[in-house]
């Protein structure tokens, strides 16, 4: 595998993580994930419904275990204890898979973590053997103290959940990837390719999404073109770039060589 | 008669029963899912022999579609 995400010392030859909510149906689900290239799926843990119809499709047969990594989210808690609650109910139903998604949000409005709650959770988490994906703030401190906490990738957001606002502060995504050696995953914010190939340029190792994908007119096609550009992006920041500069001083054209002026 | 809540909704049966057999009677049997009783993970190796009693809070959950 050439230049592979590494996430507690597994292998993954995408850089692409995505969710599996708000698609049409699980039919669009698979095919946007197929499209996307991704091996890492992130899966919600709900009620199952009681006395209501026994052959529901399900989201397990539509995207197999044994074909995509799953990676369960605590998405919609509020406090640590939930959340660890969460992905312990999630353990037992995945027969003991062990690397989830830690959020802990803050309010319901703006889906903004709960940064002490959160490592509160990790803290509890890692100490029951979870290997803990953590959706964060882009708080290069708060980042530090969860891979201290030993969780396996941070995962600041790049603006709020669901609002394809894209990259609005690449100097703290900056300083979180200056700061922390686990892998750091773009989670939250990214709306459309260029958005993707921002956080990759800059050094991200990958990124999760879900709205952006799935809330496109084609949820396929975006998920080709978010392949794409992950992949751009990928290959521009291992390339370098060059530097900026406001004037170039430097024409791409030889300076010599050239015909001779028009005489006046 | 015992009653207990099972995701939020009260269910009353004729004596305490195993979480498997509540299974059963919820449909549920093969289904890919995971229960809790009272907060606590019961295993699915522990379904046959751990008794719902009166007053049990069970939470019975499944993978759904989310980011």
């Amino acid at each position: 595998m050439k230049d592979p995400l590494v996430i507690a010392g597994k292998s993954y030859g995408s850089r692409l993580l995505i969710g599996t909510g708000k698609y049409k149906d699980f039919a669009q689900t698979r095919a946007a994930v197929e499209a996307s290239g991704a091996e890492i799926v992130t899966v919600a843990i709900r009620r199952t419904n009681i006395g209501q119809n026994a052959n529901e499709p399900s989201l397990l047969e539509a995207l197999p275990p044994s074909k995509f990594t799953y990676l369960p989210n605590t998405a919609g808690c509020y406090n640590a204890a939930d959340a660890v609650r969460t992905l312990r109910l999630a353990r037992e139903l995945l027969d003991g898979h062990d690397l989830v998604k830690l959020e802990v949000l803050g309010d319901p409005h703006t889906l903004y973590p709960n940064m002490p709650e959160t490592l509160k959770a990790a803290e509890q988490l890692v100490a029951e053997g979870f290997k803990v994906m953590v959706y964060c703030s882009d708080d290069p401190i708060q980042a530090q103290m969860l891979e201290a906490a030993g969780c396996v990738a941070i995962m600041p957001l790049a603006s709020l959940i669901g609002s394809g606002m894209g990259i609005l502060n690449p100097w703290n995504l900056q300083l979180v990837i200056d700061k922390v050696k686990v892998p750091v995953i773009v989670d939250a914010g990214v709306g459309t390719a260029s958005d993707a190939s921002i956080a990759m340029e800059l050094g991200c190792d990958g990124v999760l999404m879900n709205t952006a994908v799935a809330l496109a007119r084609d949820p396929v096609m975006m998920a080709r073109a978010m392949k794409k550009a992950l992949e751009a992006g990928r290959e521009a920041f291992l390339a370098g770039r060059m530097p900026k500069k406001l004037y170039s001083a430097a024409p791409s054209s030889p300076s010599e060589g050239k015909i001779a002026p028009k005489a006046a | 008669m015992i009653q207990v809540t099972v995701n939020g909704a009260a269910q009353r049966f004729e004596q305490p029963l195993p979480v498997s057999a509540l299974i059963e009677k919820m449909a549920l049997a093969g289904k890919k899912i995971a229960v809790e009783k009272n907060g606590e993970i019961v295993p699915r190796s522990l379904h046959q022999k751990t008794l719902v009693e009166n007053g049990d809070q069970l939470e019975i959950v499944v993978a759904v579609g989310g980011g």
